[in-house]
């Protein structure tokens, strides 16, 4: 699938998120990278940063429709 | 049959755990490849275990951990990420600062590798 559906669901998550962005790693629609900047990860620790972002991408990650996520948080703004 | 004790009995007993997709011989996964050459950088004592050989490995580690995804690496216990979280922890000279803090000055001095067998 395209990157839209996944930054749709993180954009809804992280609405004050002053980076956001899905690249499609290998051009297949299944391999995916997430960077998220929002001040709404700050105190978090990295484990639970990145548990947010999983936790947002739950379905599209159950579902198979995204085979391998790297992820990339940052608490800061 | 259930794997939860055995597994929480690893990540207790073991000084750094890594579940991964294959064995540190022959690594089956790209993420697993990276998150133990980050151990191994950081001069980790590395349990490794395999969850390939039983789907149900991964199930009940990710029921213990909440983590979705392999590879996970614990340090005495306690979840410390997946290949993104250990790689920059590595690059920013944390984990060996929380390996030094956690297993002690010399933890590299006691390096080893071994594969626990789950299943």
């Amino acid at each position: 699938m395209s990157t839209q559906p996944l930054r749709d669901l993180l954009e809804r998550a992280f609405p004050d998120a002053t980076e956001l962005d899905v690249i499609d790693r290998t051009g297949g629609g299944d391999h995916f990278q997430v960077v998220v900047t929002s001040p709404s990860l700050a105190g978090l620790s990295l484990v639970e940063q990145h548990r947010r972002v999983y936790e947002v991408l739950s379905a599209p990650l159950a579902d198979g429709t995204i085979h391998e996520l790297r992820i990339k948080t940052k608490g800061a703004a | 049959m259930s794997y939860s004790d055995r597994i929480k009995e690893v990540i207790d007993g073991s000084d750094v755990t890594i579940f991964m997709k294959g064995t540190p011989a022959f690594v089956m996964c790209g993420n697993s490849d990276r998150a133990l050459q980050a151990l191994r950088r950081a001069g980790a004592p590395v349990t490794a275990v395999d969850v390939l050989p039983d789907p149900a490995i991964r199930q009940e580690l990710s029921a213990i951990s909440g983590w979705p995804t392999i590879p996970q690496v614990f340090v005495k216990g306690e979840l410390v990420g997946g290949a993104d979280i250990v790689e920059e922890l590595e690059a920013s000279g944390e984990l060996e600062e929380t390996l030094r803090e956690k297993l002690g000055e010399d933890y590299s001095a006691s390096r080893d590798e071994h594969t626990v067998a789950l299943a």
